[in-house]
């Protein structure tokens, strides 16, 4: 198995599903890049060069490019779906979807209801979020809970590269639409990753790490700083159990309440604004499901409710930090008890 | 190019249909009989007729809130529709989709759309599907004169001519968005719109199913060379209103009556053919009996069909969860 980047894996996902499966179109802007332009083709492959390279073995039949009209060509995506294709669209920036969201949300996730199961969407939306490359606030969000909010969608945040790859091939294989959230300050980390194909079951959380006391739920990029905490905190004697939910709809619920009952403690970890995020849906399911079992109150860990700052000082005080996670460990650990 | 005696028939049918379909959906609707939304085809018959006369199950059409017409005219069942109106099990959609999103894919119906403009993305989609996997079908986006001022459907104009889709825009201009004319709220032409983005255009009148059917047949025979996209302005008048219950206080008073009097687009094409010689009344009068009858028949299964049962509130929200 060799390291592989979140990148590298999400393109290899990409390449080895169009290979499986003709069906399979991707369409973005700049997917390919240069479409036009006197200069090279395949020249960005994607703003962050994840599809790079993809264009020269599909053709630009498969790999499409597009104009900048992301109302246009998400909706030509729910349609191809609904057509007999399997398209992945990216969606440069999750920030975006505030001009294509009726596609997503009043066709793409509904048609198959609303034609009485007859539609079959197979579609998947590739979506760049989250804070730390000082993009400021249109270019930064999180706002996967806006999508698990509504029927119809599935929603994925791979938290590595091997979950990445994984999960994009699930994905690409669900006949329900997929919003596919890679966090863009990840595309660098390495993990190992197999060479061949594998799907990742939606909906099958990944108890990234086994512990007693408090169990921590994160969610994409946050698990890896979930992880690095529960490492710090095992040298002051309080071992944490570490869930990664993997997809936010489907949600494991049972296997967060499972280990929220053999801790009996919880803190959950969102990068997202607090309000009607992931962490307050989670903490409510807990207070609902696992009441009796829980010896200290649900904290969360979350942005504040406030769009995302630019300047690098304040970029970094937004961001759930290593340290906030380990103080709210601190603070249930240290919690008298039910 | 001339239609033969079947295709005629064929027209007639289901212009007839629609306005025996949509005739009855009013009455019942007024006597309270039907739940929620409807929007009405009635006058428009000739327009959703000559495009769909063109197409085979292979093509797919969106629609607009008005989308009982399109249904009709691309081949879905009149029972299935009657029963999803009422809401009923059984329905087109199982009762899950209504007036507003009547839809059947197995005749290429994508769909009325409850957003005004929701349906052009979709068919750049549908275009796409049928140009990579090789179908030889075409699309089209029926698109009401509300709709032609969306930006959906402007970015659909320059998408499908950028990627040369087989799609067809068509602009049903019954001369009203809701209550607001559509002379006072389209910017420009919607021809010389088509044209701003490279695309033939071209306005017919859409009481004329002869004049709709022609102009059809060149924009589907050209999506079908891949000759790429095309607009089509059909300009025309509903007889109802927007919605069931809608007052029309914003119509002149004899407007609709002078319309039924003068441009009905099913008298027209009948005097057309029988002083052409080429049907005779009596076998349009025959269809006429027909059409009745079989709507009448979806009207009363639709009113006997049980509702749907409530273990059908939360199934077909995914293919797998």
């Amino acid at each position: 198995m060799a390291k592989k980047t979140y990148r590298q894996a999400i393109n290899e996902a990409l390449r080895q599903e169009m290979e499986r499966d003709p069906r399979v179109v991707l369409m973005g802007e700049d997917v390919a890049g240069g479409m036009g332009s006197p200069g090279e083709d395949d020249a960005w492959g994607g703003p962050l060069g994840v599809t790079k390279g993809l264009m020269p073995i599909f053709g630009r039949e498969r790999v499409l490019d597009t104009p900048i009209s992301e109302s246009a060509f998400i909706g030509a995506a729910v349609g191809a779906a609904a057509s007999g294709l399997r398209p992945v669209a990216e969606l440069m920036f999750v920030d975006f979807m505030g001009v294509c969201f009726d596609q997503i949300f009043n066709q793409g996730a509904k048609l198959r209801y609303m034609f009485g199961g007859k539609a079959k969407v197979p579609m998947v939306i590739r979506t760049m979020y989250g804070a730390g490359f000082r993009a400021a606030s249109q270019h930064s969000q999180c706002l996967y809970s806006l999508f698990t909010h509504i029927p119809g969608l599935k929603v994925a945040l791979p938290s590595n590269a091997y979950e990445a790859k994984g999960l994009l091939i699930q994905a690409i294989r669900d006949d329900d639409p997929v919003i596919f959230f890679e966090h863009k300050a990840m595309y660098d980390d390495e993990a190992e990753v197999p060479d061949e194909p594998y799907a990742i079951p939606f909906g099958e959380a990944n108890v990234a790490r086994e512990g007693d006391d408090v169990a921590i739920i994160a969610l994409g990029r946050m698990v890896n700083l979930a992880l690095e905490a529960a490492g710090q905190l095992e040298g002051e004697g309080i071992s944490c159990a570490v869930v990664d939910p993997r997809t936010t709809s489907p949600l494991d619920t049972e296997t967060l309440l499972e280990v929220v009952e053999e801790c009996g403690r919880v803190v959950i970890v969102d990068e997202a604004h607090p309000r009607c995020s992931m962490a307050r849906d989670i903490a409510a399911v807990i207070a609902e499901e696992a009441f009796d079992a829980l010896e200290a109150p649900v904290r969360t860990v979350t942005a504040p409710h406030a769009p995302v700052p630019f300047s690098p000082a304040l970029e970094d005080a937004y961001i759930p930090s290593t340290e906030k996670i380990a103080a709210a460990v601190r603070a249930v650990a240290g919690h008298p008890g039910g | 190019m001339q239609l033969s005696r079947e295709q005629l028939l064929d027209a007639y049918r289901r212009m007839r249909l629609i306005r025996e379909f949509e005739d009855t959906v009013h009455a019942e609707f007024e006597a309270g009989n039907i739940p929620g939304f409807v929007h009405l085809y009635a006058g428009e018959e000739a327009c959703a007729v000559g495009f769909c006369l063109h197409l085979d199950d292979r093509d797919r059409i969106a629609s607009t809130h008005r989308g009982h017409g399109h249904c009709i005219a691309k081949g879905c069942d009149v029972e299935g529709m009657m029963l999803e109106i009422f809401g009923k099990a059984g329905g087109l959609c199982g009762g899950k989709g209504g007036s507003m999103h009547i839809a059947d894919l197995e005749k290429g119906m994508m769909g009325a759309n409850g957003i005004v403009g929701g349906g052009p993305p979709l068919v750049c989609g549908a275009a796409l599907a049928a140009k990579t996997l090789g179908t030889g079908g075409v699309a089209i986006a029926f698109v009401g004169d509300g709709g032609s001022n969306q930006g959906t459907t402007l970015e659909s104009y320059n998408l499908a001519r950028v990627w040369n889709l087989p799609a067809i825009f068509v602009i049903e201009d019954n001369g009203y968005a809701e209550s607001t004319s559509s002379r006072w709220a389209c910017a420009g032409s919607q021809v010389g719109r088509a044209q701003g983005f490279g695309m033939p255009g071209v306005e017919v009148d859409g009481f004329d199913f002869f004049a709709v059917w022609e102009a059809a047949r060149e924009a589907i025979e050209r999506a079908r060379a891949g000759d790429g996209p095309s607009l089509v302005h059909v300009r025309f008048m509903r007889y109802y209103g927007h919605f069931e219950g809608d007052a029309q206080t914003y119509r002149a008073p004899d407007e609709v009556a002078r319309l039924k009097a003068e441009r009905d687009p099913l008298m027209l094409f009948r005097r057309r053919v029988s002083e052409a010689g080429l049907l005779e009344e009596t076998q349009l009068d025959e269809i006429d009996g027909e059409c009745r009858a079989r709507v009448a028949t979806a009207l009363e299964r639709a009113k006997a069909a049980p509702w749907p049962g409530e273990d059908e509130l939360v199934t077909d929200v995914y293919a797998s969860y």
